[in-house]
């Protein structure tokens, strides 16, 4: 039953990775580039949750408005100043940028909130660690089923905002052709705005869950773009629902692999992947789903 | 060489030449040569202090060079060399524990790396961009991960090269330096030979549109390799090197992605993708590092608005600014088209 446990513990923490990867998924599929700061802007969103709620006192999910509301302009910007720039310089100048731009996060983060390990945990009252048990060694954490839930509304909202309205359709047809869909009227800059300013936000939610459901600090940026990138890949580059299936492996084959050795966890997660990359047919598991 | 011969037979048959050396490849290589003169004296003239960071800014210049031929010539954003450098100290530890002479070990250390890299090839090469930058990242990880699993290599807390105590001090640090000087030349010395034969063309073709090199025939995927297996050697020698001029490495350091961030910002603030770039880069690096290190957050949010700052405006870096004006490459790689008047 503990391996029972341990599966279905693995597919809410799925969730929560399905969550990190949809807004670097997004920006491969959309702009071809692979965010390297992903990770980071995430964390960067949690402690501006964590400022706003220990500030005045309120619950998480409240201040996520606000944060909300500051990432996606942030996004925006970012967008607009560097990734466009970026973007014209050829294959590995976004890459070399993002990764400037993640130490530049990284560190400021560690200058004005120090090297201390937090949580938003305390600040959302029973919901953070409340669970129904169904027997004693099998019981459904709260949390993990709205991040689950979170994930798939926020993975199937993509995939109607991108199948059925004009916006989703602009977005389509820059992916395939940015200079072609200029032609008919659709200017990239715009589509890769509204692009990044929806990954951004989608990470800060990213975030807000990972510092309810553990710890954050200053550092935690990589290893959660690493998780997210291994999720995006294992599901099958740019297909969002894949990349809910890649979430899900990654999460069972950590929570399995800790169920081995607590010190099994992250390497099983590494072993999975990099296992499904030396698949002969390679690079992913093509779990299905349209592509952005 | 027939390609040599060819290339030096007059093009129109009248008025110019082709060559591959000018007044300023000679300059810069007879400059070149004599800072190796100088630099191979330094043990003998200077203090411990100075042979010991001379012998860091050399692994500097080791790493950008190994990451510039990486990156700059083969197209590949690595983000996990530091799987190498690790992989290079741990493989000494490794070696030492079982009596190989500590300096041999060293050797052997970096070949193993550049194995290594061989057989993690075949999963990573057939990526691109940034999966393959984060797919190294993740090897990287793992690696790291497993050695932090060896309680006989230290585990988490850490391992001192004990072997090199059998040297005294300022024999030592002199071999060490010695030895590091001898892998910058072998290191950069391959390089150059690499720019400067056939597949010297085929790299930059590579460099500038890797799509269209492959389509007029340049067969990417070799030279690729080599590339990456030369890279892995570097950093496996450049990590082993580290642990014998710092005697002590733990797996979060010797595995950190901080190599990546130094190594991108040595290359870009250089001159990504020329061969003098990254050992200018190094330079500018490690004085940063001895001028603002104690600055601690500040200086890495410098260093990462420093190499944004260069990847969006001045993307071939400071060397671009000096080796646009000089009349010609410091160091005889390519061919010029010269007329026969002047």
């Amino acid at each position: 039953m503990t391996w029972v446990n341990a599966v279905l513990q693995g597919v809410f923490l799925g969730g929560l990775y399905a969550l990190f990867a949809c807004g670097l998924s997004l920006l491969f599929g959309v702009m071809r580039i692979i965010n390297l700061a992903h990770g980071d802007i995430a964390v960067l969103g949690a402690f501006l949750i964590w400022q706003i709620s220990t500030s005045f006192g309120i619950s998480p999910f409240l201040a996520l408005i606000p944060t909300l509301v500051v990432m996606l302009v942030l996004g925006y910007v970012l967008q607009k100043t560097m990734l466009t720039r970026a973007l014209r310089g050829g294959p590995l100048i976004p890459l070399l940028a993002t990764f400037g731009l993640s130490i530049v996060i990284q560190n400021g983060l560690l200058q004005v909130f120090s090297a201390d390990v937090r949580s938003l945990g305390g600040q959302a009252g029973p919901i953070a660690h409340a669970s129904w048990t169904i027997t004693d060694q099998l019981s459904v954490p709260v949390l993990g089923v709205v991040v689950l839930a979170t994930a798939v509304a926020v993975l199937g909202g993509l995939q109607l905002v991108l199948r059925r309205t004009g916006v989703g359709r602009e977005m389509r047809a820059t992916a395939q052709d940015a200079d072609t869909a200029g032609l008919v009227g659709v200017p990239s800059s715009s589509v890769y705005a509204r692009a990044t300013a929806i990954a951004v936000a989608t990470a800060t939610l990213a975030g807000m869950f990972l510092a309810l459901r553990s710890t954050f600090s200053a550092a935690s940026g990589p290893t959660q773009l690493i998780f997210a990138f291994e999720a995006v890949v294992i599901g099958g580059l740019g297909s969002l629902w894949g990349t809910l299936g890649g979430g899900i492996v990654l999460g069972v084959a950590q929570t399995v692999g800790a169920q081995f050795d607590p010190q099994w966890s992250i390497l099983a997660g590494h072993l999975v992947f990099l296992l499904i990359l030396a698949t002969p047919r390679g690079r992913s598991l093509d779990l299905g789903g349209v592509r952005a | 060489m027939s390609t040599t011969e060819r290339a030096q037979r007059p093009a129109t048959g009248t008025g110019y030449r082709v060559s591959r050396s000018s007044l300023t490849s000679w300059l810069g290589s007879l400059g070149f040569l004599a800072v190796l003169v100088v630099l191979a004296f330094v043990p003998i003239a200077f203090i411990p202090v100075v042979i010991q960071q001379t012998t860091s800014f050399l692994i500097l210049v080791i790493l950008a060079s190994m990451w510039n031929a990486l990156a700059g010539y083969g197209g590949l954003v690595s983000v996990g060399q530091q799987a190498y450098i690790g992989f290079g100290a741990y493989a000494v530890i490794f070696l030492t524990q079982r009596d190989v002479e500590p300096y041999l070990s060293i050797v052997i250390a970096a070949l193993a790396s550049g194995v290594l890299a061989l057989v993690v090839s075949p999963l990573l090469l057939r990526l691109r961009g940034g999966v393959f930058a984060i797919a190294t990242w993740v090897v990287a990880e793992t690696i790291g991960l497993i050695i932090l699993m060896q309680a006989s290599l230290g585990g988490g807390t850490g391992v001192s090269l004990r072997a090199l105590n059998v040297y005294p001090v300022a024999d030592r640090r002199a071999y060490t330096y010695w030895i590091t000087l001898a892998f910058t030349v072998v290191l950069l010395g391959a390089v150059l030979l690499l720019l400067r034969r056939r597949t010297g063309a085929a790299l930059q073709a590579i460099r500038d549109d890797e799509g269209a090199a492959a389509s007029v025939g340049v067969r990417t995927r070799p030279l690729k390799l080599i590339l990456f297996v030369l890279a892995g050697v570097g950093c496996g020698a450049a990590g082993a090197l580290t642990l014998a001029n710092t005697l002590f490495i733990q797996p979060q350091s010797i595995f950190g992605v901080q190599y990546t961030a130094f190594m991108i910002f040595m290359v870009l603030v250089g001159g990504l993708g020329s061969f003098e770039g990254p050992i200018l880069g190094a330079l500018v690096f490690f004085v940063a590092q001895n001028e603002f290190a104690d600055l601690g957050a500040w200086y890495l949010i410098g260093l990462g608005l420093v190499a944004i700052g260069f990847a969006l405006f001045l993307p071939r870096g400071l060397w671009s600014l000096i080796g646009d004006r000089l009349p010609g490459p410091l160091l005889p790689i390519g061919y010029r088209l010269r007329s026969n008047k002047s």
